[in-house]
């Protein structure tokens, strides 16, 4: 018991002051950060941030210059590459291969026999809806089939962490809304998952945390929704019947199409406001805290940076 | 199973799947055997009517008056040259020649044709000599001497062990011929496989995929089990030749006989021909994995790969030189340098031989060879893995493989 509670409690990921430079620049500059088992965790930053090498390091293909990575309580070697699932933000399969062909044969650098591998493989392609393509070649699969199979390729030795670049980009609503139902699943069975990607309204839909990096350096990292709250800015968002009429501590107003923005002064509380409309009989369809999208956060955050 | 036995395996299939592959392995044997069917369809036919060729010729000298047929050749006299030009132009005869009166002193002809050449055809040199001579030796000698005068000399010879026994091996271009097309096939094929190599490391890099075989393997372990995967594809297509070999030989002597009759497979060869074979596989996979390392795609790593690709050939080039000064320094050097090794070793076993220490030297520096370029290209893979754009410049490599 005591065993499986410390599995439990281990890190999937420990990035401790890891630096990486480049002759012409310094790709990562002295970041740490780490994901718990079972978290959904956002890497989020503009091109060039430094998130495809901080993962690569992750993965070992890059070596850090300073600095230490602990995968899976572990420095990671050929074994703990069995227990890693990664999607490279660019995406390539062997285009002669059939699909069954490709899945198995990249399970099996996994450690999983190719029996098994076919099991599992067929069975992925059936929850995929991809299973009439699986004698198909590569080359013959459409850009967001064959992003599909690399997923099937990434998940199907049921890692414990899974590493995904990018891995929306290029997928129509449909298959997006497909992954993501996986990846909810996969987070349910414990798996943590590290999310590298600039499309923030899924990190905000998905992830537990994140790390948001501008110029290799970490610039926001922790619980979104702290971070969320952290800029929340000192107004609600009102849709009500009626009319407003002139509301203490509230220092300007702003209309938008279905609300209206209240501004508030620095002494009083959004619940002091709520108390105000409701003690004066108003009709309220609508009343929230003003808190900024993980979107305006970043261009407020690179925006300032820069 | 372990992972570079997974490589080695998926490359191996790969490989010998693919059609330039199957194509080149077949060929011998399908060739061959077309050859010899072509020439059992030809050899049932009649043979084929040459036409008479006529070549006038004036006697100033006087007395070559017989044997005016000489094979296909019809020899017309003429009484001037005047009027053996008339008939060249006239086109009644192809040619002509003069034998002046002094020429039983100064033994001069004088040959008039109106083709350009870059010297007398072997054959009309034949039949005049040979009318001259019959003419000049008719009731001085028996008619069988003049024949045997003229025929062109045969030489048996017999090759003889230091013992003074008839040595097994007879030399001669009986030994030498399928040493000879055998390094042929061995630089196609090695050329082949150095391509296939870069081209391979040059889809995966360029498609990324590399990513993925490296998020579950080492660079070593890819690196071996493509060059091993390479190296035993390469020793199936080795097989499949050597093994119809002797077929094909004994098909070919007992129908056609002749020259093939004469042809003997050097001793060793077998053996040295796997092992030059696999060894050249090996290093020359492991060159390739080098320059696919450097290389940032497969159209860039081509023109790379050529260099060596094109030195295996050396060694054929020179294959004349090699018959005529078989004993020169300069074979043993290439005997030595481990790219143009496994075919001067094949072209000097049908030669003249190899001395014992020259081959354990060869064999000793391909090996090391393979483990220093298997070595640096694992090295210079993981420096440069993830090099999409430019090649960096040769300087750049250099120092990046010392720091890296």
């Amino acid at each position: 018991m005591r065993i499986w509670e410390e599995v439990a409690d281990m890190l999937a990921v420990e990035v401790n002051n890891v630096v990486k430079s480049f002759t012409d620049k310094v790709a990562v500059d002295d970041l740490s950060f780490s994901v718990a088992q079972g978290e959904m965790f956002g890497l989020i930053g503009p091109n060039g941030a430094g998130k495809t090498t901080t993962i690569r390091m992750m993965m070992d293909i890059l070596k850090p210059d300073s600095g230490e990575v602990t995968i899976l309580g572990e420095k990671l070697d050929e074994a703990t590459k069995d227990r890693l699932g990664y999607l490279p933000e660019e995406r390539g399969l062997y285009k002669k291969l059939k699909v069954l062909d490709s899945i198995v044969y990249l399970a099996s650098l996994k450690g999983v026999d190719r029996h098994s591998a076919a099991e599992k493989a067929n069975e992925l392609l059936t929850q995929t809806g991809m299973l009439a393509s699986k004698n198909k070649k590569i080359e013959a699969l459409s850009r967001g089939m064959g992003q599909i199979i690399q997923f099937i390729v990434t998940i199907i030795h049921d890692p414990q962490l899974l590493i995904l670049d990018e891995p929306f980009a290029g997928l129509d609503p449909v298959n997006t809304e497909l992954l993501k139902g996986m990846l909810a699943d996969l987070r349910n069975q414990g798996k943590a998952v590290i999310l590298s990607t600039h499309q923030m309204n899924q990190v905000e839909e998905l992830c537990d945390r994140i790390l948001m990096i501008n110029n290799g350096q970490g610039i926001l990292y922790g619980d979104l929704r702290e971070i969320k709250a952290r800029y929340r800015g000192n107004s609600v968002l009102l849709d009500s019947e009626g009319e407003l009429g002139e509301i203490p501590g509230v220092t300007d107003k702003r209309t938008h199409k279905d609300y209206t923005e209240l501004m508030l002064d620095g002494t009083t509380t959004p619940q002091q406001v709520l108390a105000h409309l409701i003690s004066h009989g108003m009709v309220i369809n609508r009343f929230e805290v003003a808190t900024p999208s993980l979107n305006e956060i970043f261009l407020k955050e690179v925006g300032k940076k820069s | 199973m372990n992972k570079t036995l997974l490589i080695f395996r998926h490359e191996f299939l790969h490989m010998i799947k693919r059609k330039g592959f199957i194509i080149l392995t077949l060929i011998v044997p399908v060739l061959a055997l077309i050859g010899i069917g072509v020439f059992q369809l030809a050899s049932t036919d009649e043979p084929p009517i040459v036409e008479t060729t006529t070549i006038g010729y004036v006697d100033e000298a006087g007395g070559f008056d017989q044997y005016t047929t000489q094979g296909y050749v019809e020899l017309v006299r003429f009484g001037t040259p005047g009027d053996a030009t008339a008939a060249l132009i006239n086109g009644d005869v192809a040619e002509y020649f003069v034998i002046p009166s002094d020429y039983l002193t100064t033994g001069v002809i004088n040959r008039y044709t109106m083709e350009r050449q870059l010297e007398t055809p072997p054959a009309i040199a034949t039949v005049i000599k040979n009318f001259l001579t019959s003419n000049l030796l008719t009731g001085k000698v028996p008619p069988d001497t003049i024949e045997l005068v003229e025929k062109p000399l045969s030489l048996t010879v017999t090759r003889l062990t230091e013992t003074g026994e008839v040595a097994t091996e007879q030399g001669g271009y009986g030994n030498v011929i399928i040493p000879a097309i055998f390094g042929l096939l061995l630089a196609l094929s090695l050329q082949a496989a150095s391509l296939y190599m870069v081209e391979g490391l040059g889809d995966e890099k360029e498609s990324r995929l590399i990513e993925v075989l490296l998020s579950s393997v080492s660079p070593r372990q890819l690196l071996t089990g493509k060059v091993l995967g390479l190296g035993a594809a390469g020793l199936v297509q080795v097989v499949v030749w050597l093994a119809s070999l002797p077929l094909l030989l004994n098909l070919a002597s007992s129908t056609i006989g002749g020259f093939f009759g004469t042809i003997q497979l050097p001793a060793n060869f077998l053996v040295l021909g796997i092992v030059y074979f696999i060894l050249g596989y090996l290093l020359f996979a492991a060159l390739s994995a080098g320059v696919g390392a450097i290389s940032s795609s497969a159209r860039e790593g081509q023109p790379l790969a050529m260099i060596y690709a094109l030195l295996v050939f050396v060694p054929l080039w020179f294959a004349s030189l090699l018959f005529i000064f078989p004993n020169s320094p300069i074979w043993t050097v290439l005997t030595i340098f481990p790219i143009t090794a496994p075919i001067e070793v094949m072209l000097r076993l049908g030669v003249a031989g190899i001395a014992a220490w020259e081959l354990a030297v060869s064999l000793a520096v391909m090996v090391l060879s393979i483990i220093g370029a298997l070595a640096l290209s694992v090295k210079a893979f993981r420096v440069y893995l993830l090099m999409y754009g430019k090649r960096p410049s040769w300087g750049e490599i250099i120092r990046n493989l010392r720091s890296g």
